[in-house]
This record gives C-alpha cells, structure tokens and sequence, in this order.
C-alpha cells in the first residue's frame, strides 16, 4: 500500500533523470481509507523531510483538499490530524506515478507500486 | 541443498508456494524475528519515537510485523511479488513496493531514520543477466549509494546476511565504505556453526557516542542468549506502556464493514490474519 508519506518522499530514479523527477504525479488513481492510529510526535518528525507544495498537490489528486496552500509557521492539533489523515490514512490502490520530467509511469496495482526500471534505464 | 540464490532468480524462487511456505514455517519465523529484533537492537534508535524506517527485501513483512509491534512506521521494497502478496493478505501497516534493491532506490535524501535488511543481501551477489548493469559490484554500488543518500544524518542501516566467504564480507564492506557509509561487521555467536550470524552495520554521519561500533554477542550456542534477551525485551514491552493497545480484530472488521458500507473498493478481505493478536515474542 503506498501513502503519501512515502510518495513525498520518491523521486523518479531512472538512468539520468536527476532534474525535474520529484513529485511524481499521479494518474488514474483508486484510494481507499484505512483508519491509523494518530501519533502528533510521528508526524512533527517527519514534517522538516516533506515537500510541502508536494504534499498538498499530491492530497489534492487523491481526492483531499483539507491541507492549506502554504506551510503554516505554527502547527496546532487541528492541523496535526489533518496531516495525519493526508500522510497515514489515504491509500493508493490502483493507478499510476508519472514522472514529470522522463515520462516513466510506475504503475500502482493492488496497492503496490513496481518500481522495476528496464535495463537501459537503471543507473 | 544448495542456497537458495543459486537455484534460481529471486522473484522466481519465491514464488507462490516457496512464498507461502517461507511465511508459514514456525521455526524460519522464530529465526526472522530473532535477527529482526537484533537488527532493531542495533540501529540504536531513540528511546520511545516512532521512527521512519526502510525494510530492505521485506519479503512476505515478517520483520514488518515486528516494526508494527514496536511501534514504527516503515516502508518495505521485495523483488518476488509472491513474498509482496502474503506481506498484503497479513494486513501490515508498512507500505510495500516492487523492486530491485540492485537497480537503487529513488528516495529523497534523508528520507528514513534507518533501514534493516535480513537474509537479503547474499542474493544481490550472484549475477542474473550479462548485461554491465546487472554485474554484482555494480548493482551493490547503486544499492549503497543509494540508500546512503535515502537515510537522515546521523543513522544506521544494519543488514543481516549469509556470506559464504570473508572475500564476499570484504567485497560489500568495501563497496558500502566507497558509498559514504561507517562501520563495519558485527558477528554474533561466532564461535558456533549454526548460530553464527553476520550483521553489516552500517553508519551514516560519524562522530558521537551514537556511533561506536557496537560488540558481537559471544558465546557457542545462541539457543540460551536469545531467550534471555526476548525475556528482558517481553518484560520491558510489557511496562513501559509504549504502545497503545493494538486495535483488536472486531474493531477492524467494523471499519471495514463500515467502508464497505459506503461503498469504498479494495477493502482488503477478512483474513485469518485480521486483526490476529500478534503473536509474542518467542
Ligand atoms: C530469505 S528472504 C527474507 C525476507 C524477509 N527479509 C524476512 O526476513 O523474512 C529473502 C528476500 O530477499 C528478496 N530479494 C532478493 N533479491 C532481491 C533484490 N534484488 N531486490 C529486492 N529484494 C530481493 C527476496 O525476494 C526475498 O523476499
Ligand atoms: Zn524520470
């Protein structure tokens, strides 16, 4: 099952496509939501790794819109659970992860994105 | 029998029988758990954080459901999609991926607390196709580097693996150095045939006490250690009250009725496995 705490943190990681490769964009996408235990500590933790522009545009193409345009300075319980749900409680079934810049799509099924790269594209 | 990465490629040797029978057998899950629990051991994390960590060749989640238990949250990549659909039916918390340790990761630096790797890293030693990327030195090469730069500054990665050689311990030591890492080998029970067990363990960022190069644990047979230190983990778990109590199998099976009920897809079925009291340690 992939999440949005572990898509903010993938980058494309075809031979050579080093500019440009984050975030990978989603396309055609089945989520399903699954209730986690909220842990605020967790998620201060892990905020100063997450692309914040990412984050948001990535909720907004899985169907939630709840997280503000720009990092707020302060973050208060409100906010905390609204991260926690975004990041821990959103998977991705089905679909695609598109890189913007080399056009490789990893394509999700049954929660697994394959992240299997052809030989001419591994590094 | 000869290893098992000699007899064929990864994803096609766990397959869907070998996949079952790997997650089924007690006694190969009582050897997993053990090395997990002394690869957790040896990440030296922070008391009492959840911390963000890779598992590396997650198989069929039997460290993964550990890490559940011990209240972290991670993310596991396995190249056998078998092994990745048991690691599914067990209903764990981590998110799973397809894919070939030996092609690199592309995570972002400084993406994971840690990672651990157990009974993984032989296989990335044998050679599958001819072709200059899928050499073993350069598929290690890609492996470390890459997951050098996915991990925070400082951490650790420790890998548990089965080298048939010191040439083969000082190959990969070698080429995890070139990539950036500290550290080195730690072997446990190295006087004993069977319990003997390799761990890399691997630093990124040096300095600190954080950093020392952790000891072997000594002795012929592991059989007496090993339940001393379940005990003393079994007691601590039980007191220090960190983990909340594991939601137990009606409340999941409400919510996913109530999802069903709002007509969400892809609710995973009712396993055996739901909400099963995860087993104690052994
Ligand atoms: C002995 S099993 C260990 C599984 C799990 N770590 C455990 O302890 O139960 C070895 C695992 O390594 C995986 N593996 C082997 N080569 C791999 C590669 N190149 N990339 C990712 N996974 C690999 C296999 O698919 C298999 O699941
Ligand atoms: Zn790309």
């Amino acid at each position: 099952m992939v999440r949005l705490i572990t898509h903010n943190l993938l980058a494309c990681h075809v031979k050579g496509c080093t500019t440009n490769n984050f975030p990978l964009v989603f396309q055609d996408v089945q989520v399903e939501l699954q209730e986690a235990e909220f842990n605020p500590d967790f998620i201060r933790n892990m905020l100063p790794r997450l692309e914040w522009t990412a984050l948001v545009n990535a909720a907004k193409q899985v169907g939630d819109t709840s997280l503000p345009l720009e990092q707020p300075d302060m973050m208060d319980d409100e906010l905390l659970q609204k991260l926690h749900h975004a990041l821990m409680e959103i998977h991705i079934i089905e679909g695609a992860m598109v890189c913007q810049n080399c056009r490789h799509a990893y394509p999700i099924s049954n929660g697994i994105p394959n992240m299997l790269l052809a030989e001419h594209e591994i590094g | 029998m000869s290893r098992p990465e000699y007899q064929a490629p990864p994803e096609i040797y766990y397959g869907d029988a070998e996949a079952k029978k790997y997650t089924q057998n007690t006694r190969n899950q009582q050897i997993q758990a053990d090395m997990t629990y002394r690869a957790i051991e040896l990440l030296n994390l922070p008391p009492d954080e959840p911390a963000f960590l890779l598992d590396i060749g997650c198989g069929s989640g039997l460290s993964g459901e550990i890490l559940d238990e011990e209240g972290h949250i991670w993310a596991g990549v396995d190249i056998a999609p078998s092994m990745l659909e048991v690691a599914l039916e067990r209903d764990l918390d981590g998110d799973l991926f397809l894919q070939d340790i030996g092609q690199g990761f592309g995570f972002r630096p400084g993406s994971f607390d840690g990672a651990i790797s157990i009974s993984v890293l032989q296989w990335l030693l044998n050679a599958e196709t001819s072709h200059p990327t899928s050499s073993p030195p350069h598929r290690l090469t890609r492996f470390f580097t890459t997951l050098h730069s996915a991990l925070r500054n400082p951490s650790r990665a420790v890998l548990q693996f089965y080298p048939t050689s010191d040439d083969q311990i000082q190959l990969i030591t070698s080429i995890a150095q070139k990539a950036g890492f500290g550290g080195g080998v730690v072997v446990d029970y190295p006087n004993s045939k069977k319990a003997r067990k390799v761990f890399l363990c691997l630093f990124v960022g040096g300095g600190g006490t954080q950093q020392q190069m952790p000891k072997g644990v000594e002795g012929e047979d592991d059989e007496h250690a090993r339940f001393e230190r379940r005990r003393e983990k079994e007691k601590k778990r039980s007191t220090s009250g960190k983990r909340k109590n594991i939601k137990d199998r009606d409340w999941i099976l409400r919510k996913k009725e109530l999802y069903r009920q709002r007509g969400k897809e892809g609710v995973p079925r009712d396993s055996k496995y739901t909400g099963r009291k995860r087993k104690a340690t052994f």
